[in-house]
């Protein structure tokens, strides 16, 4: 059962063949008897989703379903969730339960799935590797070894393993794309704006976008479908049309431009890696692409202005956090100042707190021009660098990490963690979406093709994704854990 | 030495939106602690900020009531600072592209002089919580029912001289802010509170003295009491060999003095940059044209008008314009009766004195604009005369009747104009009063003008005040002169 991708469980709820209870209570199990190994949950909500369950069975019965009525998927634990804890990963908020839920929460509940926990994340939604959250790593289960990536890892690890058929990730700087890489499964990054923030714990607000990952990119699609349009509770969600995912996925591909940035081909790309990315691009070529070179002549800056923006961001999005209204608060406070200060450095991990003062120190007075005001100039220049080259060619191709899956503990120092979002980054600087798509395996760890498009080209990222995944299988691929524990 | 005061006035209205600048929660003042806090309010992990267009509107007029630039594209940002009752540990505010830029407002002084003084800008914001440190044994309350208010902070160039002139220039303010309706203008329940910032120099000298700035000054008393302590304290400061240091005091109205709170290496660094959560506001000429078309006559146009078309003097002009309450009574008062002066002279007479007898705002006046109307028409026409006319204001104040004519027919208050009538009264009170009389004609001729005054008053009191007073002056000189 935990074979199949979310669209065919779909017709398969569809056609009677199954119902949402038997699906629920069989990836429980599955959770239960295999997520000690993997700690990809941090909550697991088995009476919710049951509840959840056969009220979607009941809609089913009386014709009232939908495509995703009864399917089940996973939340990473960013998202507030009403009377569920929300954790975002962190000791501050391991007592925190939502009186709401989030804007996209409350739309999937909508279209009737069933929610099956809540998944591990770095703290915060701040690291590469799923190392960073309070309640411990998560491991990759192509090999427990390794990292599953970051920060929605547990998101993509529990894909992976088969523990739910999709879940939903965030991306700050590469935060559903780099997992779904490492993983093995299709992640995309909706357009800025595509999709509301309301409800999802800030990081860093003018970069966070929340979006489906799942098995494939039809999956995705049919996510998407869902958790898109503009929201009057998020100002910066774009009151634009959205279009049925679905619709486009077939167009064929003969005439596509796709665009190679040189600067994601250069120093630091393992030669597997790139020989894994080379071969799917050539996959397209016999689907009727024309490949060309081109160049975002800004990219060596995307890192230095990113952690500029996104910890200043964080900075003040963390203010929050003061041990005050909810979240850790220290024992004891001798005073109000002993309150701020135990409270903050008891909750908060070190990671977190390092893009705290990073990001307080960048916004202080004197530093704050040549810091902030001059990212936010690179970050206008990395933008034109996509416009411009999507004057040229439809998508954009290269690899969504330099390596494949690291092994746990393996970068220490947090600047080697950082150039881990080198390709990634740049596509929130720039707004644009991004798809990760299964492209093959170094050393038994999966490598992910990174697409990119211009502003709300979601649908043509879901196309060419999709016409890659019926002609090659490595998004079916299942780790041995996946059916060992089976 | 002398000395010349430079005030410069940081004004906070909180406008009169329903719901809040970033939230849907209600802004009524009083409420139950927290029972007007949402989640937005509480700033719980996750939620946003969506601008409140009322908000914005309301600033705009304020720029357009004082002939600002607006801005065609305004920018929020975040001022960080931790503090209990700031929930999301920052405040969002416009920092470096305020909504309202420079304009300027017109104050008029007691000699009826009247000065322009420069806005340097005005920009929104939203308001913080309350602390409450008593009744809590050690611990400090936090009532967030008014984190999220809106506020428009007001902030004028250092143009004011002298303490009268910043009380005129907050009264021009909160003139401006109440025509328009924007804000209730309550300064006792805080809906109007105001920063000044006071420096000394020697007079002739170009270039400012350091400033102090005084924080929670919140009555127009106060303003004056507080900048006359500290340019006192300043000037002897400076005169016994001392320097002003920049800092921030606070104005103490119990003990009518300011002290120190915070030095300049004190401030905080509140790290400002622009929300990432809202878009910037952009305005363009049709929604900026449609406010303008919905602006009010102003203060300083109705005063223009009741002095140069209306006739009044610029004193009852700028007594009548200060509040668009007056201004709409005295004008529904005049529509009525037709006559400025009078309806001017009774609102600020008659009706001002009873107001301010009971306390009561002219907006709870038991009289209204159109009975005090009506009441003047009966003067005007002679139907009363003066004395009768203040007799049927008390009636009507008092519930005695609900216009002017129903009390004058039930208290029979009529003017009594029948000259034989009248004569009749005379011929008593001449006939009553043997020894005034002989007085009378005993005076010398040039005294007799001031002694006729007991007989009009014996006669008014025998008509019990309806007599024509013009009426009985003459048939009394008459009469009297006839016993010489």
């Amino acid at each position: 059962m935990h074979d199949k991708t979310l669209t065919q469980l779909a017709n398969a709820l569809d056609s009677g063949e199954l119902s949402s209870r038997e699906l629920t209570e069989h990836y429980l199990q599955r959770i239960q008897q295999s997520d000690a190994m993997l700690n990809s949950f941090i909550s697991v909500t088995a009476d919710h989703a049951l509840e959840q369950a056969d009220a979607a069975d009941q809609a089913r019965a009386k014709g009232n379903a939908g495509f995703l009525t009864g399917l089940p998927l996973a939340l990473k634990d960013i998202f507030c969730t009403q009377n569920i804890k929300t954790s975002c990963g962190s000791k501050m908020l391991d007592n925190f339960i939502a009186p709401f839920d989030a804007t996209v929460v409350e739309k999937l509940k909508a279209a009737g799935t069933v929610t099956l926990g809540k998944t591990n994340m770095d703290e915060f939604a701040m690291g590469s590797s799923n190392e960073s959250s309070y309640y411990g790593p998560v491991k990759n289960p192509w090999d427990l070894t390794a990292v599953p990536g970051g920060s929605s890892g547990g998101s993509a690890a529990a894909i992976a393993a088969g523990l739910t058929p999709a879940a939903l990730g965030t991306d700050t700087g590469g935060s559903i794309r780099q997992p779904a890489a490492f993983c093995g499964i299709t992640g995309l990054k909706p357009t800025y704006g595509r999709v509301s923030r309301y409800g999802i714990i800030a990081y860093a607000s003018s970069l966070d976008q929340a979006g489906p990952m799942a098995r494939s990119a039809e999956d995705c699609a049919h996510l998407l479908n869902a958790m898109a349009g503009h929201d009057a509770r998020d100002s910066t969600s774009m009151a634009r049309g959205v279009p049925d995912y679905t619709d486009t996925l077939s167009a064929p591909l003969s005439g596509l431009k796709i665009g190679l940035p040189q600067e994601y081909f250069g120093e630091g790309l393992d030669p597997d890696v790139e020989k894994a990315v080379r071969e799917a691009v050539s996959v397209y070529e016999s689907l009727g692409a024309t490949v060309r070179e081109v160049s975002l002549p800004h990219t060596h800056y995307a890192i230095p202005a990113y952690y500029v923006i996104a910890p200043a961001e964080a900075s003040s999005n963390l203010s929050r956090f003061d041990g005050v209204r909810f979240g850790h608060r220290c024992d004891n406070p001798s005073d109000l100042i002993d309150l701020y200060k135990r409270s903050r450095a008891e909750g908060f991990g070190e990671e977190v707190q390092r893009r705290i003062l990073i990001g307080t120190h960048t916004l202080s007075e004197g530093f704050f021009d040549a810091y902030y005001t001059k990212a936010q100039k690179v970050r206008r220049l990395i933008r034109q660098d996509f416009l411009d080259a999507f004057e040229d060619v439809d998508v954009l191709m290269g690899p969504a990490s330099p390596t494949p899956a690291f092994d746990l503990g393996a970068n220490k120092d947090p600047v080697s963690m950082y150039l881990q979002d080198i390709y990634t980054i740049a596509v929130n600087l720039a707004g644009i979406p991004g798809i990760s798509v299964p492209a093959g395996f170094v050393h038994g760890r999966p490598v992910g093709l990174q697409i990119l498009g211009t502003h709300f080209a979601e649908a043509q990222l879901l196309n060419v994704a999709h016409q890659f995944q019926q002609i090659t299988d490595w998004h079916l691929q299942r780790p041995a854990f996946a059916e060992e524990s089976a | 030495m002398q000395w010349e005061t430079v005030i410069g006035l940081e004004v906070h209205v909180q406008l009169a939106t329903h719901s809040k600048i970033f939230s849907g929660a209600s802004t009524a003042f009083g409420a139950e602690p927290n029972s007007q806090a949402c989640a937005v309010d509480l700033g719980l992990p996750g939620v946003l900020p969506v601008l409140n267009e009322q908000a914005v509107a309301m600033a705009v007029q304020f720029g357009l009531a004082v002939h600002a630039d607006i801005a065609e594209v305004s920018v929020f940002d975040r001022k960080n600072y931790f503090y209990p009752d700031l929930p999301k540990g920052y405040q969002t505010s416009q920092m470096y592209h305020p909504i309202v830029g420079p304009g300027e407002v017109e104050i008029t002084l007691d000699d009826d002089t009247t000065k322009r003084i420069r806005i340097h800008h005005a920009h929104l914001e939203e308001d913080a919580g309350k602390s409450l440190h008593e009744d809590f044994h050690g611990m400090t309350g936090i009532d967030l029912n008014r984190a999220g208010t809106p506020l428009l902070e007001i902030v004028s160039e250092p143009d004011m001289r002298s303490a009268k002139e910043a009380a005129a220039y907050l009264k021009a303010i909160h003139s401006i802010v109440t025509y328009l309706g924007i804000s209730d203008g309550n300064m006792a329940e805080g809906s109007m509170r105001c920063d000044v910032n006071v420096s000394v120099r020697p007079k002739g000298q170009e270039t400012f003295g350091t400033r102090a700035e005084i924080k929670n000054v919140n009555s127009f008393r106060f303003v004056e009491r507080a900048i006359a302590f500290e340019v006192e304290r300043q000037i002897e400061l400076i005169e016994d060999g001392g320097t002003v240091v920049q800092e921030t005091r606070l104005f103490d109205p119990e003990r009518d003095e300011t002290r120190s709170m915070r030095t300049k290496e004190e401030a905080n660094d509140y790290r400002y940059f622009p929300c990432p959560d809202l878009l910037p506001v952009v305005l363009d000429q049709a929604y900026l044209d449609h406010l303008r078309g919905q602006l009010p006559e102003l203060p300083a146009d109705k005063r223009e008008r009741f002095q140069h078309e209306l006739g009044l003097s610029a004193y009852d002009a700028s007594v009548l314009s200060a509040s668009r309450d007056m201004a709409e009574f005295f004008e529904e008062a005049h529509r009525v009766c037709g006559d400025a002066k009078q309806a001017a002279n009774w609102v600020q007479g008659e009706l001002s004195g009873a107001l301010n007898r009971e306390n009561l705002s002219i907006s709870d006046s038991p009289v209204s604009a159109k009975q005090l109307g009506e009441l003047v028409v009966r003067v005007l026409d002679d139907t009363i005369n003066g004395k009768a006319a203040k007799q049927v204001f008390q009636a009507i104040w008092h519930g005695e009747g609900d216009s002017a004519d129903a009390v004058i027919e039930s208290k029979g208050l009529k003017q009594v104009t029948d000259s034989g009538a009248i004569e009749a009264m005379i011929d008593q009170v001449i006939a009553d009063s043997p020894a005034q009389v002989a007085q009378y004609r005993d005076a010398e001729p040039e005294k007799r003008g001031k002694m006729i005054g007991y007989f009009v008053g014996q006669v008014m009191k025998a008509s019990r005040g309806t007599a024509n007073p013009q009426q009985v002056n003459g048939l009394l000189k008459d009469k009297l002169d006839a016993l010489l």
